[in-house]
């Protein structure tokens, strides 16, 4: 069975091992929902290269103005490097404007570079928020680019399992704690069948007042079914 | 000159259509040096630890076995290198001279994030092709920081980091014995055990420990901060062979590589008309 050559070829250390070579992926599951005055914004904290978990409490949920964030799902490095973009113009546009950016401002930018690049980027985003004129707002940019606007929006490797959840329990009109209850349970029941995602549960509540964080520890998860 | 058209600053990359030419007639492509590394950094009460291990490889040799692999990039800035040797050396020069004139016209102390920025914008335009896999810590205004960056440039902030082949290793260690708020003592020993570990559990990682300890207003480079590979005999008065040791059997000379011969044609010669 064993050939005398793979006794001799002993090693090869680093270049076996994808760490240098192969892409940062946030497998991942986020989501987004809005309700009456604002937006919920979910996502896991896993990021992986290949096989490695890379990060395990990482942040998913970020911030692209004062009340705008986005859910980053895909290659790390391209929706680092676009939330840096959005970033950067959206400060520049809120100088011109003098008031808090739209939320679909930003979602278009986000579309923009998404399109434009689409040959050279791996890149899901979600981006919800809340501006003066509309309120709470979600919108999702999917791989090729394009812009949609969604009452509720799920995305990344492990929305696929929750589909079904999300359809059976999303209702019209939802108060700001339902929405977070429905967040926290989607969220937690894709971590749990989902390889690529896991670790924490981070939560951003976006509204007039504020933004508000929470983070829901590995071992506090809402518990669903009898395990 | 060719080669120095459209390179308007950075990466040049001439040697990569060499190396295509070289594999078109046939000729071995020489291969670049990676580092198989274990480089990790730790934050503590005042500040950051930064360690890594000592060997360079090159297949499965080892090129050097004490070389420096955490690298300057400023006073209270440096930054542990995996990958592409020369890519690590490279990019971490360039950044520490960017950010050397940043001080020079700003007149402050240099931030990580500002080091941090600088390097994934410019990994990122690389596209992943530079392979430098960074371990970048420092103490500035707002305290101690600790990021890891991607070749293809994206980043994560984290209290304790791993990179490199015998990161795992390496993450085992801080996974099992990690505290907030540590002291310099507990987390220099750490740092030393979670580079122990992948000295001696990974193939790509050897030789010494090195340590670098940033606190606020001082920073420390603890080179060969354990020698656990020192070499245990060296015979006294060293070898020699007089010449004639190994006797020559036979030998024969040969041309290793025929250039091809420049023909002159001044018929179908662009470059030599005139008019």
């Amino acid at each position: 069975m064993w050939k005398e050559e793979q006794y001799a070829g002993v090693s090869i250390p680093n270049d076996c091992l994808p760490f240098t070579t192969e892409q940062h992926m946030l497998g991942t599951t986020i989501m987004a929902v809005e309700f009456d005055g604002g937006v919920v914004l979910g996502a896991d904290s896993r990021t992986t290269t290949g096989a490695y978990i890379a990060n395990r409490v990482s942040d998913k949920i970020t911030p692209l103005s004062e009340r705008i964030y986005c859910c980053r799902s895909g290659s790390a490095a391209d929706t680092q490097a676009i939330a840096d973009y959005v970033r950067y113009y959206l400060s520049i546009h809120q100088l011109d404007l003098d008031d808090l950016p739209c939320v679909k401002t930003a979602a278009s930018i986000c579309r923009e570079l998404c399109y434009s690049n689409k040959d050279r980027l791996l890149a899901g985003i979600i981006c919800a928020g809340w501006d003066p004129l509309y309120g709470g707002q979600v919108y999702t940019i999917p791989l090729g680019g394009t812009m949609i606007r969604q009452p509720y929006s799920i995305g990344g490797s492990g929305s696929t399992y929750i589909y079904g959840f999300c359809d059976a329990h999303f209702q019209k009109g939802m108060s700001r704690e339902q929405c977070i209850d429905f967040t926290k349970k989607a969220v937690a029941l894709a971590m749990a069948r989902d390889g690529s995602s896991g670790g924490v549960i981070r939560l951003v509540v976006i509204e007039k007042q504020g933004v508000w964080r929470e983070m829901i520890a590995g071992n506090q998860l809402p518990v669903i079914s009898a395990e | 000159m060719s080669q120095f058209n459209g390179a308007d600053g950075g990466f040049q990359f001439d040697l990569l259509e060499r190396n295509e030419r070289l594999k078109e007639k046939g000729y071995q492509v020489p291969v670049a040096r990676k580092t198989g590394t274990t480089i990790v950094g730790l934050v503590f009460r005042d500040g950051v630890v930064l360690g890594a291990d000592t060997r360079a490889t090159s297949d499965t040799t080892v090129f050097d076995k004490n070389c420096e692999k955490i690298h300057y990039i400023a006073p209270n800035i440096y930054c542990c290198g995996a990958g592409t040797a020369a890519d690590t050396e490279n990019t971490t020069a360039l950044v520490s001279s960017q950010l050397e004139l940043h001080r020079l016209n700003s007149g402050r102390e240099s931030r990580v994030t500002t080091a941090l920025t600088l390097l994934k914008r410019m990994l990122f335009r690389y596209q992943g092709y530079v392979s430098a896999a960074l371990v970048l810590g420092g103490v500035d205004f707002y305290g101690p920081h600790l990021y890891t960056v991607y070749p293809h440039g994206s980043t994560d902030r984290l209290p304790f980091v791993t990179m490199g082949s015998g990161s795992l290793a390496a993450m085992s260690v801080f996974e099992s014995k990690y505290m907030d708020d540590m002291s310099r003592e507990e987390a220099e020993k750490l740092v030393y055990e979670a580079i122990s570990a992948g000295i001696y559990n990974d193939l790509g990682s050897g030789g010494n420990v090195d340590l670098c300890v940033i606190t606020r207003g001082q920073t420390e480079y603890l080179r060969g901060y354990a020698k656990e590979n020192e070499r245990k005999f060296r015979k006294p008065q060293g070898y020699s062979f007089p010449i004639g040791t190994t006797s020559i059997l036979s030998s024969r000379f040969e041309r290793s590589f025929v250039p091809t011969p420049f023909v002159s044609d001044p018929e179908n010669s662009s470059t030599m008309a005139v008019d």
